[in-house]
């Protein structure tokens, strides 16, 4: 019993944030959600506008649906919120020029981190202490030193 | 003459400054970054022609507002709501706008069921030459309105010149709005 109870307590939370529109077909549903879940909710940020119960994702969610049951494909749809929103609206940022440093930021700290590891263990990188031989007055003088209780 | 170790020599000396300005470098995109305001999006609207849009009326009475009354002169387009808290705040400012005339100010009730509009503006009271509901953000999404108060401000072309997202605040007017309007009425025709 207490079961049950339990999980028809569950049965009403959405998986995804609801949206009314019955008109379109499986498939376009089905692609516009995926398109909706890489559109960031500009009201809360970090969520996707699939997942987001802000009014204004459900508009979007909306548009997004209208958008491709027009046939429009999922680059295009994200086009036009980039072009509205900017960057920031997608859930992943674009690989373009600005985003470089973004995209391959981590890459190019790995290879440094190799780069100095490689320096580090190359043999003949370690402190290996080769030194000159003592000329003949250091021999002396050392001698003399030690000879002398080693107060240097 | 003390002999050196050898490992002395496989990097060069400045090579141990790199940690530290790596430190400053990154230390200097997070202080930059971890002090702005993550709500406040670059606006992409900027000097674009204000896109169509299609607003229902206010009421069955009054004719909505369309991109037709924002040509011929520079206009003021303000985003509001009846739901919305920072619209009350910024209700006193567009009234003193209204009445300075010194600009065309028009209102888009943004995601108001039918009638709530209206009643809000009979409340407080209407600033606004002409209005136009747009129930459904399609006009909201257009302009990337995040929220609102958000404000346009429209040239003689219908450009978007300039946008104020959140309240316009009277040092806003005074210091950044005015002068721009005047600016753009100055504008060669």
């Amino acid at each position: 019993m207490k079961f049950i109870v339990i999980v028809l307590m569950f049965a009403g939370v959405p998986a995804v944030a609801q949206t009314q529109l019955s008109s379109i077909s499986a498939e376009v549903e089905q692609a516009a959600r995926e398109v909706g879940k890489s559109l960031r909710c500009v009201v809360c940020q970090n969520q996707s506008i699939e997942e987001s119960n802000a009014p204004l994702a459900a508009d979007m969610r909306r548009l997004v649906r209208e958008r491709m049951a027009t046939g429009e494909s999922r680059d295009q749809v994200l086009a036009y919120m980039t072009d509205r929103y900017g960057n920031f609206v997608r859930m992943q940022p674009p690989l373009q020029f600005d985003t470089m440093l973004l995209w391959f930021g981590p890459l190019i700290f790995l290879l440094a981190a190799a780069v100095g590891w490689v320096a580090y263990l190359r043999p003949g990188a370690k402190a290996n202490v080769s030194l000159a031989p003592l000329t003949e007055a250091e021999a002396a003088e050392l001698a003399r030193r030690l000879e002398s209780g080693g107060s240097a | 003459m003390t002999p050196q170790t050898q490992a002395h020599a496989v990097l060069p000396k400045w090579t141990a400054a790199i940690p530290a300005i790596l430190l400053l470098v990154i230390g200097g995109f997070f202080a930059w970054g971890l002090t702005r305001d993550p709500a406040e999006l670059p606006s992409t609207m900027i000097d674009r022609e204000m896109p169509d849009f299609a607003l229902t009326r206010l009421t069955p009475e009054r004719e909505a507002l369309t991109k037709q009354d924002l040509l011929g002169k520079v206009s003021l387009v303000n985003v509001f709501g009846s739901w919305c808290s920072s619209c009350i705040l910024e209700h006193p400012q567009l009234e003193a706008i209204a009445e300075s005339r010194e600009v065309a100010l028009y209102g888009v009730d943004w995601r108001d069921p039918p009638g709530a509009g209206a009643a809000w503006l009979a409340r407080y009271g209407d600033p606004y030459l002409k209005t136009g509901v747009d129930g459904d953000s399609r006009f909201a999404i257009d302009l990337g309105v995040t929220g609102a108060p958000e404000t346009f401000l429209v040239d003689r072309d219908g450009r978007i010149r300039f946008k104020q997202v959140g309240p316009i605040t009277p040092a806003l007017w005074a210091d950044t709005l005015l002068p721009l309007i005047r600016k753009l009425e100055a504008e060669p025709r």
